[in-house]
């Protein structure tokens, strides 16, 4: 086990979390924690409801039912203030960098210092170097997001979401879209980041290479419920068989999977046999 | 469900154009409510710590107003010589040619400077708008301002609505201007009428209650073209094609939204 985890300070406390898009019943009672120092990978096959968990542990959307306390704070009960506040202590790397293109890259990372704090200029362009340098890109802080290539956006995104020195930083599949040598490269920097940040680092992926290259942690979700929460070792020796399919990487129970996922989107049982 | 014999023809029509009125309801509440959310974070934003920045609004500022100057300058100077064009035509019927001053001043600043600069507005800052929050929310910028803990609204809208609503008045005022100078060139020509002439008429045509009822106009036009800009945009679904969409949907519905407005205002307040 990472000797920097702590197992009793959770940063991250999910219970009972449910939440509909419209009738859609998207996450059935999902609970789940994050740790102090370590990296949570979720995972689960398309339509699971990661990046749903995701979204929610970000603050982006309100669930019917369940709470999530993010740095012992209960999200649904700040005020704008309050909010803001929790916010700048969490980064968010979006699956697309979501860097601002009328900006500059340090621009970009420089925004939230120029919008939380009182920093001068020359302070704020020294700060965001240096979280490029954490990346790998100290020299890219003028050129424009179109200039970047795919990883390079990835690593400007993760430079921009450190940039407050956050206690939670939030991956959105930081793997999608990249070759395998980009790909392990990022996943060298998410450890780097927990290393040298002491930071919990929520990872939403569903390439298996990267789960066993940098997860304390899984979360396996499979139709909104969680299937597993686990270690690694646990996670290799998980009984399931939809575990160890999903590990396999073989296609999982097609019919029983259609039909649940008819289910889901109606709302009401097709065959009455979609259970997990 | 329209193949569905269990469901007529009529119900399913009916449900279209409750759904479409629905619909349009939502829109309207949510531009009202965007302009509400506007006023408050331009006055709660300090308090906040999140003022809303004067370099974004000068930014806007220069792309709505200053950069829109040629072409406005353009169709003023167009649209006030085809009014003295037409007014010299029709006049001469009555061989009241030499009163068509009087027209031409009060068409240009109460009816076409504000109407032809709300349009031209609309075409290219309110589709420009539209395409921008459209984007910003496929390419997830919308929710990195939220996770950074920046409202949008604050950050993006303000300064949009802001600068429009100073700017289409100033780029009015001027089309204003335009106009007449170009029409009076117009008849100066045709007529025979010295510039100096041309200009004494139309001071004393021209009260400040006629520039005021084109600029007023205007500014209401400028709040229509960012709040259905912004709320075009931020209903965006789909990607590029969805972008196109919208953007298309926020210029019909902006220039609409304006010729209806200007005859309801000049029904009311001409009357």
């Amino acid at each position: 086990m990472n000797p920097n985890i702590n197992p009793d300070h959770k940063l991250i406390e999910v219970e009972n979390l449910v939440t509909h898009y419209g009738s859609r019943l998207i996450l059935k009672d999902v609970s789940m924690d994050v740790r102090e120092g370590e990296i949570m990978v979720i995972m689960g096959g398309s339509g699971s409801g990661k990046s749903t968990l995701l979204r929610h542990l970000m603050a982006l959307e309100r669930q019917t039912s369940g709470t999530i306390r993010i740095l012992g704070e209960d999200v649904v009960r700040l005020g704008t203030r309050e909010l803001v506040e929790l916010r700048m202590k969490t980064g968010v790397a979006f699956q697309g960098g979501a860097l601002f293109s009328s900006m500059t890259v340090g621009e970009n990372i420089m925004l939230p210092l120029y919008e939380h704090t009182d920093l001068d200029r020359t302070t704020m362009e020294i700060m965001a170097r240096m979280k490029l340098e954490v990346v790998n890109l100290a020299g890219f802080e003028n050129l424009m997001p179109s200039e970047l290539s795919g990883g390079m956006i990835k690593r400007a995104a993760m430079a921009r979401a450190i940039v407050m020195d956050p206690k939670i930083l939030f991956c959105d599949e930081p793997s999608a879209g990249l070759d395998p040598v980009v790909s392990s490269a990022l996943d060298e920097l998410i450890l780097r980041l927990r290393d040298a940040m002491r930071m919990s680092i929520v990872v939403v992926t569903h390439e298996l290479e990267s789960v066993f290259k940098i997860a304390d942690r899984v979360t396996v979700l499979d139709q909104g419920r969680i299937l597993f929460i686990g270690t690694l070792d646990e996670l290799r020796a998980s009984p399931s068989e939809r575990i160890q399919n999903l590990l396999s990487r073989r296609a999982d129970d097609t019919d029983l999977d259609a039909d649940a996922y008819l289910t889901r989107l109606t709302g009401e049982s097709v065959s009455g046999t979609a259970n997990l | 469900m329209a193949s569905d014999p269990q469901y007529p023809a009529v119900t399913a029509t009916i449900e279209k154009i409750g759904r479409a009125t629905a619909s349009a309801v939502e829109e309207i509440g949510n531009g009202g409510a965007l302009i509400f959310e506007s006023l408050y974070w331009l006055v709660m934003g300090r308090r906040l710590r999140q003022p809303v920045r004067l370099p974004s609004i000068f930014a806007q500022m220069m792309e709505i107003g200053i950069n829109a100057i040629p072409i406005v300058a353009l169709m003023a100077a167009t649209i006030g010589v085809m009014l003295a064009i037409q007014g010299i035509h029709t006049l001469r019927i009555f061989g009241a040619e030499t009163r068509v001053t009087i027209g031409i001043a009060l068409s240009i600043t109460r009816e076409f400077a504000p109407l032809i600069t709300g349009i031209l507005v609309a075409g290219r800052s309110g589709s420009a708008l539209a395409a921008r929050i459209g984007t910003m929310k496929i390419n997830q910028e919308i929710d990195a301002l939220y996770v950074m803990g920046i409202n949008p609204v604050r950050f993006l809208v303000v300064p949009a609505l802001l600068s429009t609503v100073v700017m289409v008045p100033c780029l009015t005022f001027f089309s204003d201007i335009v106009g007449l100078f170009a029409a009076g060139l117009y008849v100066n020509a045709e007529l025979g009428i010295s510039m100096a002439a041309y200009f004494d008429e139309v001071r004393e045509i021209l009260t400040p209650d006629h520039l005021m009822h084109g600029l007023s106009k205007s500014a209401i036009f400028a709040v229509l073209i960012a709040v259905i800009g912004v709320v075009n945009g931020a209903a965006v679904a789909g990607g590029a094609e969805g972008v196109g969409r919208v953007t298309t949907r926020a210029v019909v519905q902006s220039i609409s939204a304006i010729v209806v407005t200007d005859m309801i205002f000049a029904f009311v307040v001409t009357r």
